[in-house]
């Protein structure tokens, strides 16, 4: 089982470079970043890009702030979170308790991090995929972008299946096989799967945040009414006495209006 | 010239899906994000590019200046209530406008067109359309609510 671990790991961070490499997507990721320099009003400093990197870990990364849909916030959360305790739970059992009966908090853990993995993906795929929320699509309609969480889903549940079999004979054994069958394909299809955005994202949300900072904003418009100045301005004079929070304008109702 | 999606700012929420008049808007099956399945059919009206909570969205500009370096982008702030507009010309100078989009709260002045009072038989045996500056009143300088100026809409219709 160990060297199974380290072969996955292998085909992730090979499936990574080739996605990479296939959609240039750090050729692009630079470029844009020194394009944002040239527009930049001010630098930034070392100091400031750590602090920078802090808050996109605190808040994009760690707590998927990103996301303007609480709903498919919470989900991500659920999904990211369980994967997480999952993997790293499963890791720990499989290198350091091999031998070992009594292995402490971490089949809970294991079994914790399925279970989340678990909810916040059937949460995703019968009720936020935005194919089926804003396009009319059946939930049992597959597409490849299903991929990675169809086999994210495949390995939580037959994983919790295994645990409650263990012990029951064959039928144990045949969802252990399962098991094995959608992790193997989750970590081995990374280069047709959405499986890289865990990676591409933080690094895109950093950037973000640095245009932001140093001014160049992506060519963005910069101008807000919290400035007192520009309440000042005569396009602003229909709302010098309205409320400064209007409320949620389009974003009141779901996208679902196919 | 069509409007684009910037894959690592596009986290496929539907927004644009849902607003695009053409219905051009889609979500792409290997990546689940949105893109534009029929570029020579957008109108670049815009609606998408402001609905995009991430700024996702853009528009090409015309072939002529484009390649001159020209930038048009907005941002609709629908929590403050305004829209702004920076633009780029070709010579590096820029101009930012700021505007209301609407002077009240999101959904909660939504006209009760069903009750407002039908056309009189004057109105509907005038010459004059609908929406002429004497049905508008714009003669009389001021904005009105569609009451007072006898008018009915189709049902439906926010602001």
């Amino acid at each position: 089982m160990q060297a199974y671990v380290v072969l996955m790991v292998i085909l992730v961070a090979a499936g990574t470079i080739l996605d990479m490499m296939h959609k240039r997507s750090a050729k692009y990721f630079f470029e844009n970043a020194k394009k944002a320099e040239k527009n930049a009003t001010r630098s930034v400093s070392g100091g400031e890009k750590f602090s920078l990197a802090m808050q996109t870990i605190g808040k994009e990364v760690i707590t998927s702030g990103e996301f303007k849909n609480p709903t498919r916030r919470a989900s991500h959360l659920f999904t990211m979170w369980g994967f997480i305790v999952f993997v790293v739970s499963s890791a720990v059992l499989i290198f350091g308790y091999a031998a070992e009966p009594a292995a402490g908090v971490w089949p809970l853990l294991w079994h914790l991090g399925a279970l989340s993995l678990a909810f916040g993906g059937y949460w995703f795929w019968f009720f936020i995929r935005v194919d089926v929320n804003s396009e009319g699509r059946r939930w049992y309609q597959l597409v490849r972008a299903d991929l990675f969480i169809v086999s994210l889903l495949a390995m939580s549940t037959f994983a919790i299946l295994w645990s409650l079999t263990q012990g029951a004979g064959a039928l144990g054994w045949v969802f252990f096989a399962l098991f094995l069958a959608a992790t193997t394909t989750l970590f081995a299809t990374v280069y047709w799967s959405k499986f890289a955005h865990m990676f591409f994202k933080p690094a895109a949300a950093y950037q973000k945040r640095l245009t932001r900072a140093d001014g160049s904003a992506e060519n963005l418009p910069t101008l807000t009414r919290d400035d007192p100045e520009q309440q000042q301005r005569h396009s602003m004079e229909l709302l010098r006495d309205a409320p400064m929070e209007m409320g949620k304008g389009i974003q009141r109702e779901a996208p679902n209006h196919y | 010239m069509p409007t684009f999606v910037y894959m690592t700012r596009c986290d496929g929420c539907g927004y644009c899906v849902d607003i695009c008049p053409s219905d051009i808007m889609h979500i792409d099956e290997t990546t689940r994000r949105a893109y534009n399945i029929e570029p020579n059919m957008c109108w670049e009206c815009y609606s998408c590019v402001k609905a995009c909570p991430h700024h996702a969205i853009d528009v090409r500009g015309y072939a002529d200046f484009a390649p001159l370096g020209h930038s048009v982008r907005v941002d609709r702030d629908e929590e403050r209530g305004t829209i702004a507009w920076k633009i780029k010309f070709r010579d590096g100078r820029e101009k930012n406008f700021l505007s209301p989009i609407t002077t009240k709260p999101w959904g909660k002045h939504i006209p009760q067109l069903a009750d407002v009072p039908a056309p009189d038989q004057s109105m509907r045996d005038s010459q004059l359309l609908f929406n002429e500056p004497k049905y508008i009143r714009m003669d009389e300088g001021d904005l009105h609510t569609l009451e007072a100026a006898g008018l009915k809409l189709k049902e439906g219709v926010y602001y």
